[in-house]
């Protein structure tokens, strides 16, 4: 059975009141969730692909000025692929970071009742951890663009500092957390929690619990083979490529250069989709599972709150899937790919709006009881 | 609150912050500095090659290697420890609903909590050994991680099919 809002206690309400750090993290949590996945998106479809052309293309640039002989181009081409390729490791930085605190931050929001803490400190904390978890993705994002300007650090620059100084934030507000938690388990050990969502066993909840298991145990079975197969393969096959190019370069052999360029870029892509499917699967599987927790605070009806699961399921089987599939069909493949993330999207906001509906029914409950 | 679930919680807990201070450890004082030996040691072999110096082309693209294979372990391990801790968490807090006695509950979350604790050690321990050791406790690790999950599976499966 779905519990609804009425059928909750008034503590359970209370525990959701506005500006409550339960609150704060769920909705805080998604956003940076919704927001990392949508960058992903844009990245995949604008940058990822035209960013991978360009680093082949300087790389096989450099490789010939190294044919030619020509030592400072080699230097002047590795410098616009180190250029490149800090442009891509930023946006997947940006992307994943943005990911990975959203689903801390609801983790954090469910372990709330458990915090031995006032709701003023664990507020503090929520948003210390929002500003930390906002302010982190979005300074990597412009390490790229701000560089060492008028930095104290030699190595290091303005973006990556305050990058790190939000870091700092989050690792801060979750210390904190588990000392709550610690503190919680030491003074009640045998105490069982009087939260709703952890007695709430819906329909939804289930299908998404068990579809997220399933999704983490393929993720699991896929990155043992990979880490099995290829792996160690992949990393001898691309010192070795590159061993190859510079004895061709060094040997003026053109076609054995050629050969070991194309050679090279197929290896970047096959360890790329890869590792990406891995991700993806396990990552969707998380949040599945994470979400499974808050069904009873999506505030649309059962038949609407099952759709938008499947849905979501549909989509973190698709992603990952299509991902392995792009360097066979190619386009094809990643335009499918990125359906698979919309739809994730897609569920991740409707359960959003709907989580905001529960909010408002709740506060205006709160009003009119108080 | 049962042991196993405190032990999944806490120590979820402790592990995402284990892989964050490893992250910002590693951000703060080795990533732009192996960023930087690693793209200086590719340009080098490469200009080595233009001079046609293959044996010093060589010792550089070595380092090259050497300098990727650690920051992606590095890397691995931050993402990796974290990742598991999550899922830690999670598990602990619908532990209660696998079908196990208390008696089984309590090595499976140890058995998970070693898993997600030893697989990205194990990784970051390649970075100071090739050998088979850590390789191994790779292997060790991830297989309990992925045994101990199926076996909580089960557990849920178990307890929605008999309730």
């Amino acid at each position: 059975m779905t519990m609804g809002m009425d059928e909750m206690s008034p503590a359970a309400g209370h525990s959701f009141a506005r500006l409550s750090a339960r609150r704060l993290l769920l909705l805080g949590g998604i956003a940076l969730i919704v927001a990392g996945m949508m960058f992903g998106d844009i990245f995949a479809v604008f940058v990822l692909h035209q960013n991978a052309a360009r680093v082949g293309a300087g790389l096989s640039a450099a490789a010939h000025a190294a044919l030619a002989g020509d030592s400072s181009l080699v230097a002047a081409n590795f410098t616009n692929v180190g250029s490149f390729l800090e442009n891509r490791g930023t946006k997947v930085d940006t992307h994943v970071h943005m990911i990975e605190f959203g689903y801390l931050a609801l983790l954090l929001s469910i372990t709330m009742p458990w915090v031995a803490f006032s709701e003023k400190t664990r507020r503090a904390m929520a948003w210390t951890f929002l500003v930390g978890a906002a302010l982190l993705p979005v300074c990597v994002f412009f390490i790229h663009y701000v560089g060492l300007a008028h930095s104290p650090l030699k190595a290091i620059g303005w973006a990556s500092i305050f990058a790190d100084a939000g870091g700092v934030c989050v690792l801060v507000a979750t210390c904190a957390y588990l000392v709550g938690l610690y503190t919680y388990f030491r003074s009640r050990p045998q105490a069982a929690p009087t939260d709703e969502l952890f007695k709430a066993r819906s329909a939804t909840g289930r299908l998404l619990l068990a579809g997220g298991l399933v999704l983490i145990l393929l993720g699991f079975a896929h990155g043992a083979y990979y880490a099995a197969s290829d792996l160690y393969r992949h990393e001898a096959l691309d010192y070795s490529l590159l061993s190859n190019m510079v004895t061709a370069s060094a040997s003026h052999n053109s076609a054995a250069l050629d050969t070991a360029l194309a050679r090279y870029g197929e290896l970047q892509g096959d360890k790329a989709v890869k590792i990406a499917a891995h991700a993806h699967i396990i990552e969707f599987g998380l949040l599945a599972m994470i979400l499974s927790f808050f069904q009873p605070y999506v505030g649309l009806s059962d038949a609407w709150k099952r759709r938008w699961a499947w849905l979501l399921l549909a989509g973190s089987v698709i992603l990952p899937v299509c991902v392995l599939f792009e360097l066979r069909f190619g386009l094809y493949a990643g335009a499918l790919a990125d359906f698979g993330g919309a739809l994730v999207i897609a569920a991740l906001i409707a359960m959003w709006v709907g989580i905001s509906r529960h909010a408002d029914r709740l506060d205006s409950a709160l009003e009119a009881s108080s | 609150m049962t042991r196993a679930r405190r032990i999944l919680l806490l120590g979820g807990v402790a592990l995402a912050i284990v892989g964050m201070c490893h992250g910002a450890w590693y951000a703060l004082f080795a990533e732009h500095q192996a960023l930087d030996r690693i793209g200086g040691s590719l340009t080098l072999a490469f200009q080595h090659a233009a001079d046609q110096d293959i044996a010093a082309a060589s010792v550089a693209l070595a380092a090259y290697s050497e300098g990727k294979y650690i920051h992606e372990r590095q890397v691995d391990a931050h993402g990796h420890w974290i990742g598991l801790a999550m899922l830690l968490i999670v598990l602990g807090i619908v532990f209660d609903r696998a079908s196990f006695s208390e008696k089984w509950k309590l090595p499976l979350a140890v058995g998970l909590l070693i898993g997600a604790a030893a697989f990205p050690l194990s990784v970051l321990l390649q970075t100071f050994s090739h050998g088979s050791i850590p390789r191994a406790l790779s292997v060790g690790s991830s297989a309990l991680m992925i045994a101990t999950l199926a076996v909580t599976a089960l557990g849920f499966a178990y307890n929605r099919s008999s309730s």
